[in-house]
C-alpha cells in the first residue's frame, strides 16, 4: 500500500512537473485578459514612496507602480528596464575614469497619466532624494553622487565626486525607482512627508496604477493603460492586501486559495510543509543576502531621558558601548540551534552581514560555536559582576537589564525566548517585547516603536541588499546616517555606529575599481561591524520563502530585487 | 427554578421526630444562610463552584508542587505529547511533562498554571473594576433625575470609543512610566486591567439604571422615602440588593470578555512580554501548529471556556439564590 502511494505520488509529481514546464511561458494576449490578481503581504504598506520608507513591504508594494532604470534578475545580473541597455565601460555608457554614467532612456515611454517619461524626471528623482533638508531613506544609493545632468530628453548623466567603480547605485534596483517630476515638484525637502496624495498614489511607469490606497490595509490597483507592452500586464486589477500574519498569508494562498501570492512566509519549517499539503499553492525558496541579525544600540534608550535625546549619540549606552560585552552576547548564542528551530532547510547559521555573493563574503566562522564560559569570562574581565547578589551583573550601580525588541512573528518570538535564556545564563536580565510588523518597520516618525527609533537595547530583524554589490549596504554605517529627531528618524545606521576608520574604508571602497580589491575591502568592512566589534550580531542567513497559487504562472522568486519585479509577466494558468 | 423552591425550604421545617415544641424549634437564621441553602440546590452552580475553586487551587498552589519553571527551555525535550497519548501509540511522551511540551521544550502544565494566575487575575480585577464603575454610574443615573442625562450621555460617549485604538494610545502614553514604576509585568497588568475596566462598564451601567428607574417607583421605596430614609440608605438597603442579579450576570460575562481582550492585546504585541504566559497567549501561539499538536490549543482553550462557563453557572445560581421570590421566603 505504502509503495503504491509513493509510486503514485512520484508519477503525479512527474506529470505535474511536465505540465509546469509546458506552461512557464506566458501565452500572451491582450492586456487585462486574466482578471483579478490577489497579493497578500502580511506587513501592510503605509506609503508607496520608496524614498520615504526603509521598510521592504513599502518598497516592494511601490515596485508595482514605480520602476527604476535597471533591475537585477534572479541570478543577480543587471537587466535594462526603462533603458535599452545597461551602461558599461565597454559600451561607452560608463566613463573610462569611472566618474560618470550615462543612461539612454527607451524612446516613447509614458507615465501612467499619459505624459512622456523624460530625463528631467530622472534628474528630479536624484535631487528629491539628495535634498539636504529631506530625510531620504535611500540616500545610501546616491553615495558619492555630485550631480545629475540632463543631456537631452532621453539622455541623463550621473556625475560622481570621484571614480565610482560601481556606478549602479542610483536608479538601479527597487530601492531607487524614478518618480514623476510634475507630481512631486512641490514635495521636496522638508515637505516630502506632507504630500499625502503623491506619496500614496504615485504616478509611475510600472504595470499597475493605484486606484485606492488605505494606509496599513489594502491597495487597489488596475492595469496601467499606458504600459509599454500592449499585451501586459495580464491582470486587469490587483488587490494588494496588507497586514495579518505570515501564517494567515500562507494559509490564504496554499490552503484556501483566496490570494495568489504571499510574500516572505517566515514560519517554522514544519508549519510551511503542513500548509503545502493543502494543494492549492506552492512554497518557493531562494537564498540571497537576507540576514536575520541582532542590532546593538550604542546609544542610551532609557525612557528617563527627554524625548528627542533618547537613543541619540548624545547619550552613549551604559554597557553596550563595551566591545567585550557585545562579544559575550554574541558568542552566548547557539546559531545552529536557532536555524534548526526556526528555518530548517531555509536557513544557515552565519557570522556575516554580507553572506553572498561569494566574492564579498568574509570567511569568519568564529561565532558559530556557542561558548558560554568564554562569554562569562569576558563579562568578568570587563568588570561586570553581580555585586549586590540579585543574580544580575552590574557595575557602578547600573544593572545589565536588556530590553530586547522585535516584530511580532512566531519564529522571532521563539528566537527571543531562546536568546533570552542564553543571555540569562551569562548573568543578564532580559525583557522581551514584540511590536506589530507594520508599525515596527513602518518608519512613522510619530511612533516610538519603529526599528529606526530603536527605543530598546537590542533589536532583531532581517535585512538585505538588492543588487549584487554591497557598497551601498555597507555605506549605511556612517555617522551621517544615524537616525535622529533632526532628520525625522530616517537613516539606515540603526546601531548609531560611528567610526572614522570605517568611514575611511567606505571612501576607499568607493574609489576602487578592481573587483578582487573591492572584495577585500568589503570583507574588511563586514568584519568591522560584525566579528571585530559585534555591533551587528548576524544569526541566520535566510532563504526567502514565498508562496504562489498553482494557477499563477510566471513567478520568478528574486532575492536581488523586489519579489514583484516581473509582475507584468505574471499570468493565470488555465485549468 | 421555582419548582425547586419547596424542596429548598423543606429543610427549614422541623424534622418529624423532634421532641421539642415546634414554636421554639425554628432558630433565627441569617439571610445569607438562606441564600446558601438555595444556592446549594442548584446542582450546576455547585459543580461550577467546586470546579472554580479547584481551578484557582490548581493555578495558585500548583506551582508550589509542580516546580518546573514555565519559561525554562529544554530543547532536547521539545514537542512532547501529553501522557494520555501513550495509551494508543508509541509517541514521544514523558512522565516529566504530563501535558506535553511546546516547540521549545517549555512544560505546558507549568505554563497553564502560570498563565492561569495571570488570566484569572486580569479577568477578576478588570471585572471588579468595571462592575464597580458600572453599578455606581447606573445607580446614580437611575436614582437622581438631574444626573441622569449627563451620566447617560457619558455612557454613550464611552460606548462610542473604539476599545482597541484607545488601548493602543494608552499603551503609548503610559507604558514607559508604569514600567519604570512597577516593573514590566506589574506595569502592564495595571494598564491592561485599567484599560479593560474603564472600557467595559457601560452595559452594566445601562442595565442597572433601567432597573433602578423601575424600582424606585415601587411602593416599598416610596414607603421608605415617606418615613424620611436618606437616599444613601434607600440605595444600599432597597435598590442594590434588588439589582444584584443583573449585576452578577454582567459580571460573569465581563470576566470572559476580560480574559479574551487580554489575549487579543498580547497577540498584537501590546500586552505582556512575549515569553510571559497567559492562557490567551498560549492559545494564540499554538494556533500555527494546531493540526499537528491539538493539545496545545485544547489545554488553554479548555481552561478558558470551562472557567468562563463555571463563572456563568455560579452567576446563574447566585441570581436564583438572591431572588427572594424564588427562595420562597
Amino acid at each position: 500500500m505504502k509503495l503504491k502511494t509513493i509510486l503514485m505520488g512520484a508519477a503525479a509529481t512527474l506529470a505535474f512537473g511536465q505540465m509546469a514546464q509546458a506552461q512557464t511561458e506566458n501565452p500572451g494576449g491582450e492586456r487585462g485578459r486574466d482578471g483579478a490578481l490577489g497579493i497578500i503581504y502580511w506587513q501592510a504598506p503605509s506609503i508607496l514612496n520608496a524614498y520615504l520608507s526603509g521598510g521592504t513591504k513599502d518598497i516592494e508594494a511601490a515596485s508595482l507602480v514605480s520602476e527604476p532604470l535597471g533591475r537585477y534578475d534572479e541570478t543577480g545580473a543587471p537587466v535594462p528596464w526603462l533603458v535599452d541597455e545597461i551602461p558599461t565601460v565597454e559600451n561607452g555608457g560608463v566613463a573610462e575614469d569611472l566618474t560618470s554614467i550615462t543612461w539612454k532612456l527607451t524612446e516613447g515611454l509614458l507615465w501612467s497619466d499619459g505624459t512622456p517619461f523624460t530625463a528631467n524626471d530622472v534628474k528630479f528623482t536624484a535631487d528629491y532624494c539628495m535634498d539636504p533638508e529631506g530625510g531620504c531613506a535611500q540616500l545610501a544609493k546616491f553615495e558619492n553622487v555630485e550631480s545629475v545632468e540632463v543631456i537631452d530628453d532621453l539622455t541623463v548623466r550621473v556625475n560622481f565626486a570621484g571614480p565610482t567603480p560601481n556606478p549602479y547605485g542610483p536608479f538601479m534596483g527597487n530601492q531607487s525607482p524614478i518618480i514623476q517630476a510634475a507630481q512631486f515638484a512641490e514635495c521636496t525637502g522638508a515637505r516630502a512627508p506632507e504630500c499625502t496624495d503623491a506619496n500614496f498614489m504615485p504616478i509611475g511607469t510600472g504595470p499597475f496604477v493605484v486606484t485606492d490606497f488605505r494606509t496599513n490595509d489594502v491597495i487597489q490597483l488596475e492595469a496601467n493603460p499606458n504600459y509599454r507592452d500592449p499585451s501586459k500586464p495580464a491582470f486587469a486589477t490587483v488587490t494588494f492586501k496588507g497586514g495579518g500574519d505570515a501564517e494567515a498569508a500562507g494559509r490564504a494562498v496554499m490552503q484556501t486559495g483566496e490570494y495568489d501570492y504571499a510574500w516572505n512566509l517566515q514560519l517554522a519549517p514544519d508549519v510551511i510543509a503542513a500548509m503545502a499539503e493543502g494543494g492549492v499553492g506552492t512554497p518557493i525558496t531562494a537564498f540571497g543576502t537576507l540576514v536575520e541579525r541582532i542590532e546593538m544600540n550604542l546609544t542610551n534608550p532609557s525612557p528617563d531621558l527627554p524625548e528627542g535625546e533618547r537613543s541619540t549619540p548624545a547619550h552613549p549606552h551604559p554597557y553596550l558601548t563595551d566591545a567585550r560585552v557585545r562579544e559575550a552576547m554574541s558568542i552566548a548564542i547557539d546559531r545552529n540551534l536557532l536555524v534548526e528551530v526556526g528555518y530548517g532547510e531555509a536557513g544557515r547559521a552565519t557570522c556575516n552581514l554580507v553572506p553572498a555573493p561569494e566574492m564579498f563574503a568574509s570567511d569568519n566562522t568564529g561565532c558559530l560555536t556557542q561558548d558560554l564560559e568564554r562569554a562569562n569570562a569576558l563579562l568578568d574581565e570587563a568588570g561586570w559582576t553581580d555585586t549586590n547578589g540579585n543574580g544580575v551583573r552590574d557595575k557602578d550601580g547600573i544593572e545589565m537589564n536588556v530590553m530586547f525588541l522585535s516584530s511580532t512573528n512566531a519564529v522571532r518570538q521563539d528566537f527571543q525566548a531562546l536568546i533570552k535564556d542564553w543571555w540569562e545564563q551569562i548573568g543578564m536580565a532580559v525583557e522581551l517585547r514584540n511590536v506589530d510588523g507594520s508599525v515596527f518597520f513602518g518608519g512613522d516618525p510619530g511612533s516610538p516603536d519603529t526599528f529606526q527609533k530603536f527605543y530598546a537595547d537590542v533589536e532583531m530583524y532581517a535585512n538585505n541588499f538588492d543588487g549584487t554589490d554591497p557598497q551601498a549596504y555597507l555605506a549605511a554605517y556612517t555617522c551621517d546616517k544615524i537616525p535622529g529627531p533632526d532628520n525625522g528618524w530616517q537613516g539606515e545606521n540603526i546601531n548609531r555606529f560611528c567610526d572614522p576608520a570605517y568611514e575611511a574604508l567606505v571612501a576607499e571602497l568607493g574609489a576602487t575599481a578592481d573587483l578582487a580589491e573591492r572584495g577585500r575591502i568589503a570583507k574588511l568592512m563586514n568584519d568591522a561591524v560584525t566579528k571585530d566589534s559585534n555591533v551587528i550580531v548576524p544569526l541566520v542567513d535566510r532563504g526567502r520563502v514565498s508562496a504562489h497559487a498553482n494557477t499563477l504562472g510566471g513567478v520568478i522568486l528574486n532575492t536581488w530585487d523586489s519579489e514583484l519585479w516581473n509582475a507584468a509577466d505574471w499570468y493565470r494558468i488555465a485549468e | 427554578m421555582t419548582d425547586r423552591a419547596p424542596q429548598a425550604s423543606a429543610d427549614t421545617i422541623l424534622p418529624a421526630g423532634d421532641p421539642t415544641p415546634p414554636v421554639l424549634a425554628v432558630k433565627a437564621r441569617s439571610q445569607w444562610r438562606d441564600v446558601w441553602d438555595q444556592f446549594r440546590s442548584h446542582r450546576g452552580a455547585m459543580a461550577s463552584l467546586v470546579f472554580l475553586i479547584a481551578m484557582i487551587l490548581f493555578v495558585l498552589a500548583g506551582p508550589l508542587v509542580w516546580r518546573l519553571d514555565p519559561t525554562a527551555l529544554d530543547i532536547r525535550n521539545k514537542d512532547l505529547r501529553p501522557i494520555v497519548n501513550a495509551l494508543w501509540g508509541a509517541e514521544k511522551v514523558s512522565w516529566a511533562h504530563p501535558m506535553g511540551t511546546d516547540n521549545l521544550g517549555r512544560d505546558l502544565m507549568a505554563q497553564i498554571m502560570q498563565g492561569g494566575r495571570i488570566s484569572l487575575a486580569v479577568g477578576a480585577a478588570a471585572m471588579i473594576l468595571s462592575i464597580v464603575i458600572g453599578t455606581f454610574v447606573g445607580v446614580i443615573a437611575g436614582y437622581f433625575n438631574r444626573l441622569d442625562g449627563l451620566l447617560m450621555r457619558l455612557t454613550d460617549l464611552f460606548l462610542a470609543l473604539p476599545l482597541l485604538p484607545l488601548l493602543l494610545v494608552m499603551m503609548l502614553l503610559f507604558r514607559d512610566p508604569l514600567r519604570a514604576a512597577f516593573g514590566p509585568e506589574q506595569g502592564i497588568f495595571i494598564l491592561i486591567v485599567a484599560g479593560i475596566g474603564i472600557t467595559s462598564w457601560m452595559h452594566t451601567a445601562r442595565i442597572v439604571r433601567g432597573d433602578v428607574l423601575a424600582l424606585k417607583e415601587r411602593e416599598y421605596v416610596l414607603a421608605a422615602r415617606s418615613i424620611g430614609t436618606p437616599s444613601r440608605r434607600i440605595i444600599t438597603r432597597h435598590l442594590l440588593p434588588n439589582v444584584l442579579s443583573p449585576i452578577l450576570v454582567s459580571a460573569t460575562l465581563g470576566l470572559a470578555t476580560a480574559i479574551i481582550t487580554e489575549s487579543a492585546l498580547s497577540f498584537l504585541g501590546l500586552g505582556f512580554p512575549p515569553d510571559f504566559p497567559t492562557w490567551g497567549k498560549i492559545l494564540a501561539d499554538s494556533v500555527p501548529r494546531m493540526t499537528a499538536f491539538p493539545e496545545r490549543v485544547i489545554w488553554p482553550g479548555l481552561a478558558i471556556s470551562l472557567t468562563v462557563l463555571a463563572v456563568n453557572y455560579i452567576g446563574d445560581g447566585l441570581r436564583d439564590a438572591l431572588d427572594p421570590r424564588i427562595r420562597g421566603l
